[in-house]
Formats: C-alpha cells, sequence, structure tokens
C-alpha cells in the first residue's frame, strides 16, 4: 500500500506516572521529507521518537510508521528505519571500520556488498583517515558523522534523528545538514528533533512541542505567517531603557532583546501597533526607530509556548 | 540463518571489546591462579605451629618426656617455659601464645588415676580452629617409660577415608573452583549489560533487528567459554602445586560445571535487568558472592549448619556445585549418582533466567 505518509499519528500519549511526557499528539510526516520537532528540553522530543520506533509502548493512541501500527509488534519496522540516539551509542571501545562492520552484520548486509557500502559511507561522510581509530577518541563532529552513517548503512525508509547536533560545532552542523538534505533528494524520510532555531528553519515541516503539547504544526513559512502576532522591531541606543518602557503595557505579549534590537509581539487584533510602541518609548523619552517586521521562527515559537494566562492577558 | 548471524556477530563483537579491555582479560587468567595461590597456600585447617607455653610444675622425667612427645606432634611450637598457671593465663590474654600447658605438682600420679585429668590445656577459644586442635590433643597417649600405657579415655584415632594426609587444599579446591567461577561467572556478565546500558548501547541495539534473545545469548556465550578456559586453569593449577586428585571423569565435570556456569550466567542476567549502574551490579555481585563463600559448604562444614543456614545454602547453586566437584574428584562419583545436584541447578537455571526474560523484555519500555 502506498501512502503519502511515512508516519501518521492519532492520539499518541506516553504518561510516566503522573508526568504526561506526550499528551494526545497528531502527526502526519510526508515521505520523502525532512520533518522537523521543535522544542525546548523536556518537551516530549524523545519519548515521540521512541514511540514512533516501538522502544516505549504508548499509554494512550495509535500510529501507523511505514504501514506497520503502534502499538503492535515492531519487529518488522527495525530494518526499515535507522535511528539515531541523542547520546553517542556506538562502541568506543571499537574502530570506525569495526563499528560499521558490526551493524553491516546486525542489518544482515550481504557479505559481498558490505566493503563497498561500508568504503562508500566512510567516503561521503568524511571517515577515511579514522577508518583505524576507536570511535571512543574521535571528535564530537566525527561520532556523530559515525552515527549517521551507521543509522544509514542499510538504506532505512526512514531516519528517526533525535537531537543529532547538540554536541556539534557549527561547521559540522552545517555538514551534517547538507549531509540530511542529500538523503532526502535519496527519498529518505527524516524525522529530526532540535532545540535550534536555525535548524527548524531548514525541515520541509516542523511540529513545535511545548510540555508534550503539539501547539504548531507546518511549513516553517506557514508558522511565520500564522503566529496572529504583529512582530515590531525596535532598534533604539538603550535597548535596556526601552525594554523597560515597553514593559508595563499589558497588551504587549513579549519583548526579546537582540543585541541592540528588541523584538515587540503584539496581537494581530491590535490595529496600531507601531503607533503603540512609539507612544510608549516617547513617554519615556527613549529615541528609537520602530518598524513593522515579519516574523521568524523563533517569534512563532516565543507565540506559541506562552503560557495560556500570557495568551490571554 | 539472519539470526545465527547476528548472534555471531554479537559474539564476534563482545570477544573484540573483550581482547581490547586488558584488565578484564587479565582478571579471566588471574582470578583463578592468584584465588588459588591465596586460598590453597593460606586457608589450612590442618594447623600446626601454635604458639604454646609450658608451665611445668612437676618438673619430673615423665613430664619432661611428655613435653618431647607434645613437641614432637609439631601442632605445637613451644615458645616459652613459665612457673605459673596465671603467668599462662596473662599470656594467652595478651594473645603471645594461643595454649597454654600446666602440667601440676602431682602429674606422675594423676597420669594412673583415670579419674583426674593429668595435664590441663588452657586455650585461646576466641578461634575455633584452634579449640578443635586442642581437643585433638586431649587424646595424646602419655606413656611411662616401662611401656605401661595410659588408659586411653578418649583416645579415638581418627583415619580419613579421602583425604588421608588431611591436606587442606584437596578440599579447598573443588570448592574454589565454584566460588571463582560464581564471582567470575555472574559479575562478567552482569556488568557486561549493565555496561551497554549504561553507555547507551542498548538503546541502539534494540532498535536494530537483534532480538532480545539474539542479544542475551550472544552476550553469554563468550563468557560460557571463559569459564571452561578458567575450569581448565584451576584443574592444572591444582594438579601441579596441590596435587589434587582427579578421581572421577572430566568429562562429567566439564558436564556439571556447564550446569553450574548456566546458573550463573542466568543469575547474572537477573542482576543485569536490576542494576541501573555498574557499581551496582558489583554490589548485587558481593551480596550474592558472600553467602556463597560462608554458606555453601566451602568453609564451614554444612551439616554443622543451622537449619536456616542450610535452607539458605540450598538455593544458592554454588552449595550443589561443590557437592558435585567433590564427589567427582574426591570420591570418584559418577555425574548420574549425583543427580539431585544436577537438578537442583537445572532448576535455578530455569527460574532465573524466566525471570530475567521477563524483566528484560519490561526493561525495553
Amino acid at each position: 500500500m502506498i501512502n503519502d505518509y511515512a508516519i501518521e499519528a492519532s492520539g499518541l500519549s506516553k504518561h510516566f506516572g503522573d508526568l504526561k511526557a506526550v499528551s494526545k499528539l497528531d502527526l502526519k510526516v510526508p515521505r520523502g521529507k525532512i520533518y522537523g520537532f521543535l522544542g525546548p528540553n523536556g518537551s516530549g522530543k524523545s519519548t515521540t521518537i521512541r514511540m514512533l520506533c516501538g522502544l516505549l509502548t504508548p499509554t494512550e493512541g495509535t500510529a501507523n510508521v511505514l504501514g506497520t501500527a503502534i502499538p503492535g509488534s515492531a519487529r518488522e519496522l527495525k530494518p526499515r528505519i535507522g535511528y539515531m540516539t541523542q547520546k553517542f551509542s556506538l562502541f568506543g571501545d571499537m574502530t570506525v571500520v569495526e563499528n560499521l562492520q558490526f551493524i553491516a552484520e546486525i542489518y544482515s548486509v550481504p557479505k559481498k556488498d558490505r566493503r563497498t557500502r561500508i568504503d562508500e559511507l566512510l567516503g561521503k561522510y568524511d571517515l577515511v583517515g579514522q577508518r583505524r581509530q576507536l570511535a571512543g577518541t574521535m571528535s564530537g563532529g566525527q561520532k556523530q558523522r559515525l552515527a549517521l552513517a551507521c543509522a544509514v548503512l542499510h538504506h532505512p525508509e526512514l531516519l528517526l534523528l533525535d537531537e543529532p547536533t547538540s554536541a556539534v560545532d557549527p561547521q559540522s552542523r552545517r555538514d551534517f545538514w547538507a549531509n540530511l538534505f542529500r538523503l532526502a533528494e535519496g527519498g529518505t524520510t527524516i524525522m529530526v528533533s532540535t532545540h535550534y532555531m536555525d535548524e527548524a528553519e531548514r525541515c520541509h515541516r516542523l511540529a513545535i512541542l511545548d510540555r508534550g503539547i503539539k501547539v504548531a504544526d507546518g511549513t516553517p513559512q506557514e508558522l511565520q505567517a500564522s503566529t496572529g502576532m504583529h512582530i515590531v522591531e525596535v532598534t533604539a541606543d538603550d535597548p535596556y531603557q526601552a525594554q523597560e518602557a515597553l514593559d508595563c503595557d499589558e497588551h504587549i505579549r513579549s519583548v526579546t532583546q537582540l543585541g541592540m534590537r528588541l523584538r515587540v509581539l503584539i496581537p494581530e487584533q491590535f490595529s496600531q501597533p507601531v503607533g503603540l510602541v512609539q507612544q510608549h518609548l516617547d513617554e519615556h523619552g527613549v529615541t528609537a526607530d520602530v518598524r513593522l517586521t515579519t516574523a521568524s521562527l523563533e517569534d512563532v515559537f516565543v507565540s506559541v509556548t506562552m503560557s495560556p494566562e500570557e495568551r490571554a492577558a | 540463518m539472519k539470526s545465527l548471524s547476528r548472534l555471531l556477530a554479537i559474539i564476534r563483537k563482545e570477544v573484540r571489546q573483550l581482547r581490547r579491555d586488558r584488565l578484564t582479560f587479565g582478571m579471566i587468567v588471574g582470578i583463578p591462579v592468584i584465588q588459588m595461590l591465596l586460598f590453597g597456600y593460606a586457608i589450612n585447617t590442618d594447623v600446626r605451629n601454635l604458639r604454646t607455653a609450658i608451665a611445668d610444675q612437676a618438673n619430673t622425667h615423665l613430664s619432661r618426656q611428655f613435653v618431647a612427645e607434645l613437641r614432637e606432634t609439631q601442632v605445637v611450637d613451644i615458645i616459652e617455659f613459665v612457673d605459673t598457671p596465671a603467668a599462662l593465663d596473662k599470656r594467652l590474654r595478651l594473645g603471645e601464645i594461643s595454649i597454654g600447658v600446666v602440667i601440676p605438682h602431682d602429674f606422675d600420679r594423676r597420669v594412673l588415676d583415670p579419674e583426674r585429668p593429668a595435664v590441663q590445656l588452657l586455650v585461646d577459644g576466641s578461634d575455633p580452629t584452634i579449640s578443635s586442635v586442642a581437643i585433638q590433643l586431649r587424646n595424646m597417649p602419655i606413656a611411662f617409660d616401662t611401656g605401661t600405657s595410659a588408659p586411653r579415655n578418649h583416645n579415638i584415632e581418627i583415619r580419613p577415608n579421602y583425604n588421608p594426609e588431611r591436606r587442606t587444599p584437596v578440599n579447598v579446591i573443588p570448592g574454589l573452583m565454584g566460588i571463582i567461577l560464581t564471582l567470575t561467572m555472574m559479575m562478567f556478565t552482569a556488568v557486561a549489560i549493565v555496561r551497554e546500558r549504561e553507555r547507551g548501547n542498548l538503546e541502539l541495539l534494540i532498535n536494530t533487528p537483534v532480538s532480545s534473545a539474539e542479544l542475551m545469548i550472544g552476550k553469554v556465550i563468550p563468557y560460557i567459554v571463559i569459564g571452561m578456559i578458567q575450569l581448565a586453569l584451576i584443574l592444572v593449577v591444582g594438579d601441579l602445586l596441590f596435587q589434587v586428585p582427579m578421581r572421577g571423569s572430566v568429562l562429567d565435570l566439564y558436564l556439571a560445571s556447564g550446569a553450574f556456569i548456566a546458573a550463573n550466567l542466568a543469575l547474572g542476567l537477573v542482576i543485569s535487568t536490576i542494576a541501573k549502574t555498574q557499581f551496582q551490579a558489583m554490589q548485587m555481585t558481593i551480596f550474592m558472592l558472600m553467602p556463597s563463600i560462608l554458606l555453601s559448604g566451602f568453609v564451614f562444614p554444612f551439616a554443622g549448619m543451622p537449619r536456616f543456614a542450610q535452607l539458605l545454602g540450598e538455593i544458592l547453586p554454588v552449595t550443589h556445585f561443590i557437592r558435585l566437584t567433590r564427589g567427582i574428584m574426591l570420591r570418584e562419583a559418577g555425574l548420574m549418582e549425583l543427580y539431585p545436584e544436577l537438578v537442583a541447578l537445572g532448576l535455578f537455571t530455569l527460574v532465573a533466567m524466566t525471570a530475567a526474560a521477563v524483566r528484560f523484555t519490561k526493561r525495553l519500555d
């Protein structure tokens, strides 16, 4: 059965005792796309990924992953998914090649293809020079490339990546994403969790999780277009004083400082956002340049992860 | 077929990691050899050269002859002669001597009188082994020059059947085999699995097509082989250094060991499903090891233990294994004659394996 979605989940929940790690999550992950999972630590990203690969049993709800029902026997699913854990989980006391060989054997890659496939991956993920190095002695970026090479060795249809870039430098992160795009072009569906905005922005689609609840879902552009907020950018000589001037107004939902600039979020139903901001600044004698701008993903994130009290205020 | 190749992949990986882990690799050989040297030479229930002082108040020809005979037994090492029993008491209390011998003034007359003890032994009762030695000394015959033997009230000749020279290593090493295998098998399995969980390897592995059974069996097989190697090492060292006899069949011994190793590995697996860190796994191993040493009949005779301790001992696999090894190695018993011990080991393995399997699948959640 050809389905447009690699993952479809409805009402997926996971409770650990009283803690609701994930609540009633609905999810549709299209095939061949990079689907991002954005959320702060403890928002339920890892728990969701673990449920989707059959590692955790959902407390409620169901999912369909590559045609396999969850909860259910995830056994036939295993050869078709690749999983990269948050923590480096390969064998530090084995060399790069030994790790790859072991994974190849575990996934029953035919013996005659093993060597070619491993050499191909070493080249693709820039590990040729490290082939005889013990994995535990490599740098964060190298470990991450090895982990990705191991996760894709058996050509999985679906790749689940749990915060894959949390332990690497910015250059390695860029290279890593270039690799992900290459894989997606090859038809692999990728689900990746992150807490970096710039990474979320690169995804084809995105879900934002907050305390176990999905608070937004769509393409980055859609999300940016539908914040329900005016974004006012204030450039002031004294941004601290400007922030103080704006903090007192209850219509202003959030003020975030970015260097010399402030990003001010005001609900859409308010018709004169620039005028409101200008008025407060004038009252406090702050000179600043005030203009309306488009929402960044960070603005989206701030507006959707506000607590209900903040939102209602 | 795929399952077998996955199993082999895990075994290969395990052996490869083991080879790199120099310390563990060294322990495989080091634990049995060093323990055997230590225990074989140090544990000695056949006590000799106990420090002794004598208060010879008689000082007759007969009493001097008695002292000479006492010295000849080699059980005592006479380090001092004192004047009064009080002086003996003091030395005992200070731990300078283990035995004090009081020979009273009327020693010669007392020797002929069956109603009165001829000699008084003051014994350091804080060490049970010394007390039992003293009881043996009590039976020493005391004779006059004329050849007239003194009445032998308690003189029972002891003739041990299977260890006539009463060499301790002969008794200790079959038991030590059980202790060493318990320690290494239980600890290695428990730690090997907990370590993978601690390092996150397990999360990766359970997301691959590897099944729990393949993973468990694959991890355990290398350790079975290691257990067999350790066993061979113990037998060779036991034969070369301590001349421990091997009266029964080596095959029987290996079969019995197979059953015993299985029981310990199963226990190791149970520990691995409970312990969250390697440190906890070690603690639990030691928790199991202490009763294995003390309640199994390895150190203290099983028959002499209170009922409650015996029941605890019966639960331990090592108790049954020590009976098997002593039976096979020293008494030339056949494996089938000792079948109740095998049944006990099999039962233990079954229960432990079931517990491990139930808990292991739960742990994935």
